[in-house]
């Protein structure tokens, strides 16, 4: 019975030591988590992002007189996984705060984590609504625009098309239900002379994509709505081009442009998509130049959406934090709402009432040049100008 | 009607490409009886082999594409002889379970190496030249590549028909399947021939992957996405069946071609659906041979379980009271890893009950599992039941399911029995992940927390310690009364058992259902650890948990799963939270210990003191 001893001994001293209080030029830590081995396309520029972030931070002083400490955690795109980290980042590490996730499921997951145990929860990456509204709970804040927002973007643009019968295809979870919802309601209100004549719900990433691609075909769509991404979106783009799926045919795609899931495609992008994404290649505002140039010289790669997602996490989480000048939870939380921050897109702002910022996207078509995806006729919109009011917030957090 | 018979020619062209490599996995299975659960990872190779050589090889000519693609395939067996020599030739005629694991211990391998040489990035394939466009088939607009995938499938199916049938080699592979043992007495070597058959397969594995490339990105989710399909056509087909593999592989691409049209969410469930009704009506697969039920496989050296002394009694109590001790002593991170701990030793040990003493060689031990944390979390969120009503629900719904599926598994043996457990639990897997009226789908199940009085981590863990002590203590005693004693029986030989008067079928029927309740118990209580449940409790990864933990505590030991479920969780905590590569690692611990120390770790520490007493 001795082999029982040594375990439990190293555990109570790692418990001691674990419990020591925290002085004051002690780092403050931050507990990250995403999906860095299950989604690492875009993971890993996010990490990259916040990696700058917090070394601008540090270089010049720090927060509150402390440098920053970020321990980060993979979820393996798996939920479970997820709040398994959390717990530890809070229980053993003593983070004050969580942030990152990509998925919505594990968004979800992790914000229900952080109601339970009264953690602040920066969501960066989740694009469902339900984080922020019909599932929103006072510890969970979030950055990037979600899908009723970006799906408004895409669906304003689709109103002025002559197309009346419209098709969707998207992951058969959080993210596509919710995606094609919003799109559905705006277009068809703005639009009521619209039908929705065939609707695809593959699996998220095990698209069997000839099927699915005829099946669309089958129903004669005059425009198609796409929100699938990752090697689903190459898989499909492949097969529709191939079976003509895409000839006269306009086609409107969610995250679309962004680098790290059209890139892949290469000069085979489907020219002529509207898409959301980031034309890191032309976007030429001080703000983002300046950033682009500080992150081309660290990583020696060009910044894709992840990236700015990441550095913008941090610096809206070290401005709460300086503004709060504490780290107890119910001072970084009052910090969060209303914090107005600069991004490499421009200013941004958490609104109080549902903690989502008004981060926006870029809009335009999507054509190819030089054998790589580039967006044209983009445009900047706003997250403040497509954003629900207070009293429409208010209603979508009274229907839960 | 055009329409019906351009998705039946995709669904032709998706049911080649599932062919060639399932076709793979059913001639290693046929020699070897080796599960090869690395066959996606080597079908994964194939095409990221292949995206590389391509464009070594030439863009745009034909002979370019073609030459990368079989050079690919070439260095995929190439691979496939290497692991066989280097791992599998030392589990030949083990437990059933430790290839399977072994394999398992690849894939984890593979999938980090696949992510440290090629890096994280999607990488799309060049079209085949010459062959990306469209051709008109009876007026309808057919991708040409597709029409060669068409044709590759049969080409190859009647290829190893002919060298099957007609080769020295295919003479000697037969007689191997039929009697490896009188093979070997006749002179022939078999080490080369098995060596040979894992390098024919692990070919046919990459080229199926190879071929891939103008159709898919190389991405890093293929492994597992395709040796599950993979699983289902070979069983489905009749293991060891090439012509039924075939047969099977056009059935489960047609019913994907044909449910996207009808039933666009749910098409997952289907495949998996048609695959158990299958095996309902024929267990052993469209065109395969019924097995004779073997005696066990159980590794040579049996030990014959025994009550605890008086000893083992002190120790235990001892245990369970430092363990006790924890409660106010550790923080609260010790205490959720303790109870991961603990929840995940009661699972280990129903699965310990259920292959070790019950000797049913069970592959989809998840199912029980997930059915009791879903049990449980949907009580919470749709009845408003707290705890601990809830935590009733837990082994009721693993217990119930248990005897269903029960039914129809436990009359099966060997490599279908393992199936067949797999198949049930993919069906509540991929009914949990698109029923999302109900389950939430990929989104779980949230908000399933304590009790307020059992909130705090402290008072959690002794609510998880009194209940899963108690869990063991019954599994423990079950083991020692008269029905424990019938189940051991039939496990060890059937055929006597049955001469005196045991129904040997009906005890291994209640042993799994039994085991069924302590897993969903578990389950239930994992379910209030998370605050939350979702699909991935019922998938594979979770049984192989179980299996791991098992094997690494000492199938034949019942304090095993205990120590195997402390070292494993223990483990892999320590490892996902101190390295991105925790896979890699992972999978080379399970390698070596089903290589190395087959009998487990409580096993081996028995074997020391048995020796050292003498």
């Amino acid at each position: 019975m001795t082999v029982r001893l040594p375990p439990l001994g190293a555990l109570l001293v790692t418990v001691a030591m674990a419990a020591g209080p925290a002085a004051a030029d002690d780092p403050i830590r931050l507990g990250d988590i995403n999906s860095y081995t299950g989604l690492p396309a875009f993971t890993l520029p996010y990490r990259n992002g916040w990696q700058l972030a917090v070394e601008e931070i540090n270089a010049t002083g720090g927060v509150l007189g402390r440098p920053l400490e970020v321990i980060s955690r993979d979820d393996g795109a798996r939920p479970g996984d997820a709040v398994t980290a959390a717990s530890e980042l809070v229980s053993r590490e003593r983070v004050v705060l969580l942030f990152g996730t990509l998925l919505s499921n594990v968004g979800l997951a992790v914000s229900d984590f952080a109601r339970q145990r009264k953690v602040p929860f920066l969501a960066a990456e989740p694009l469902t609504d339900a984080l922020v509204w019909e599932e929103g709970n006072r510890y969970t804040f979030r950055l990037r625009p979600g899908t009723y927002v970006q799906a408004a973007m895409l669906a304003r643009e689709a109103a002025k098309l002559p197309a009346k019968r419209w098709a969707t295809i998207a992951p058969n979870y959080e993210y596509g239900k919710s995606a094609v919802e919003a799109f559905r309601s705006l277009l068809s209100a703005a639009r009521p002379d619209v039908a929705w004549v065939a609707e695809q719900w593959p699996a998220q990433f095990k698209i069997d994509a000839g099927p699915t691609v005829q099946a669309l075909a089958r129903a004669e769509p005059e425009a198609i709505y796409n929100v699938t991404f990752g090697a689903d979106l190459a898989k499909f783009v492949r097969e529709g081009k191939l079976r003509r799926l895409f000839e006269g045919r306009p086609v409107v795609s969610l995250l679309g442009g962004e680098p790290e899931w059209i890139d892949p495609l290469k000069a085979e992008a489907p020219e002529g998509w509207l898409v959301t994404g980031y034309p890191w290649y032309a976007l030429e505002t001080p703000a983002h130049v300046a950033f682009r140039e500080a992150y081309t010289k660290r990583f020696d790669d060009h910044p894709f959406m992840g990236s700015v997602v990441g550095y913008t996490s941090l610096k809206a989480i070290a401005a709460a934090i300086a503004k709060a000048g504490s780290t107890e939870t119910e001072a970084i939380l009052a910090a969060f709402r209303g914090l107005a921050i600069e991004s490499p897109f421009g200013p941004i702002t958490f609104r109080a009432f549902d903690q989502q910022s008004t981060m926006g996207t870029f809009v335009g078509r999507l054509t190819v040049r030089d054998g790589m995806p580039r967006m044209v006729d983009w445009k900047y919109v706003d997250g403040a100008a497509v954003l629900p009011s207070e009293q429409e917030t208010e209603r979508l957090r009274r229907e839960k | 009607m055009s329409f019906i018979l351009a998705q039946f020619l995709t669904g032709l062209a998706s049911a080649s490409s599932l062919f060639l490599v399932a076709s793979g996995l059913s001639v290693i299975f046929g020699v070897t009886r080796i599960v090869n659960f690395a066959h996606g990872s080597l079908s994964m190779l194939g095409t990221y082999l292949a995206v590389t050589l391509v464009p070594l090889f030439g863009v745009g000519s034909v002979l370019g594409f073609w030459g990368g693609v079989l050079a690919a395939a070439l260095c995929v067996g190439v691979f496939g002889g290497l692991l066989e020599v280097a791992i599998l030739r030392r589990l030949y005629g083990s437990f059933e379970l430790f290839p399977l694991l072994a394999t398992f211990g690849v894939v984890l391998v593979v999938q980090d190496a696949t992510l440290a040489l090629w890096g994280p990035t999607d990488i799309l394939g060049p079209l085949a030249p010459g062959l990306d466009g469209t051709s008109e088939v009876f007026g309808l607009a057919i991708p040409q590549y597709d029409l060669v995938l068409i044709a590759l499938g049969p080409l190859v199916l009647g290829f190893m028909l002919l060298l099957l049938r007609r080769t020295r080699w295919g003479v000697l592979v037969r007689a191997a399947t039929e009697d490896r043992e009188m093979l070997g007495a006749l002179g022939v070597n078999q080490k080369l021939l098995f060596t040979s058959v894992f390098v024919v397969g692990a070919f046919l594995a990459g080229l199926g992957g190879a071929v891939q490339i103008p159709r898919e990105p190389a991405n890093l989710l293929m492994d597992l996405n395709i040796i599950a399909e993979a699983f289902v056509v070979v069983v489905v087909g009749g293991l060891g069946s090439l012509t039924g593999a075939y047969l099977a592989a056009v059935l489960i691409g047609e019913i994907q071609a044909f449910g996207i049209v009808l039933f666009p969410e749910i098409t997952l469930v289907i495949v998996f659906l048609v695959m158990a009704v299958v095996l309902a009506v024929r267990p052993w697969g469209l065109l395969g041979r019924p097995e004779p039920v073997a005696d066990s496989t159980l590794p040579a050296g049996a030990v014959v379980l025994r009550p605890m002394g008086k000893v083992g009694r002190l120790a235990v109590a001892a245990a369970v009271a430092t363990l006790a001790a924890l409660a106010w002593l550790a923080g609260p991170y010790y205490q959720q890893v303790a109870s991961e701990i603990l929840v995940f030793a009661l699972f280990a040990a129903s699965l310990q009950f259920v292959t070790g003493v019950g000797g049913i060689i069970t592959f989809g031990h998840a199912a029980y599992f997930g059915l009791g944390a879903y049990g449980a979390a949907l009580m919470v969120r749709h009845a408003g039941l707290p705890m601990e009503f809830a935590l009733l629900a837990a082994p009721a719904a693993g217990g119930i399911g248990a005897l269903l599926f029960g039914w129809f598994s436990v009359r099966l043996g060997g490599a279908y029995l393992a199936m067949l457990t797999l198949a049930f639990a993919q069906i509540l897997w991929s009914a949990a992940s698109q029923w999302y009226a109900v389950t939430g789908g990929d989104n779980g199940i949230l908000g399933v927390w304590p009790s307020p009085w059992a909130s705090d981590p402290a008072t959690f863990f002794l609510v998880v310690l009194v209940v899963c002590v108690a869990g063991l203590a019954g599994l423990r005693w079950t083991a020692h009364t008269p029905f424990g004693y019938a189940l051991r029986a039939g496990r060890d030989s059937p055929r006597r058992s049955a001469a005196i008067g045991i129904d040997v079928g009906t005890r291994r029927w209640a042993g799994f259902a039994l085991g069924g309740v302590f897993a969903g118990l578990a389950g239930g209580l994992y379910a209030f650890l998370k605050g939350s449940v979702f699909p991935g409790v019922l998938a594979i990864p979770t049984s192989v948990d179980g299996l791991v933990m098992v094997l690494l505590g000492g199938i034949q030991s019942l304090t095993g799963p205990w120590i195997g479920a402390a070292v494993f969780v223990g483990l892999k905590t320590l490892l996902a939270s101190a390295t991105d590569y925790w896979r890699i690692i992972l999978g080379t611990v399970i390698i070596l210990a089903v290589t190395g120390f087959p009998q487990g770790i409580a096993g081996t520490l028995a074997d020391w003191t048995r020796r050292e007493g003498r």
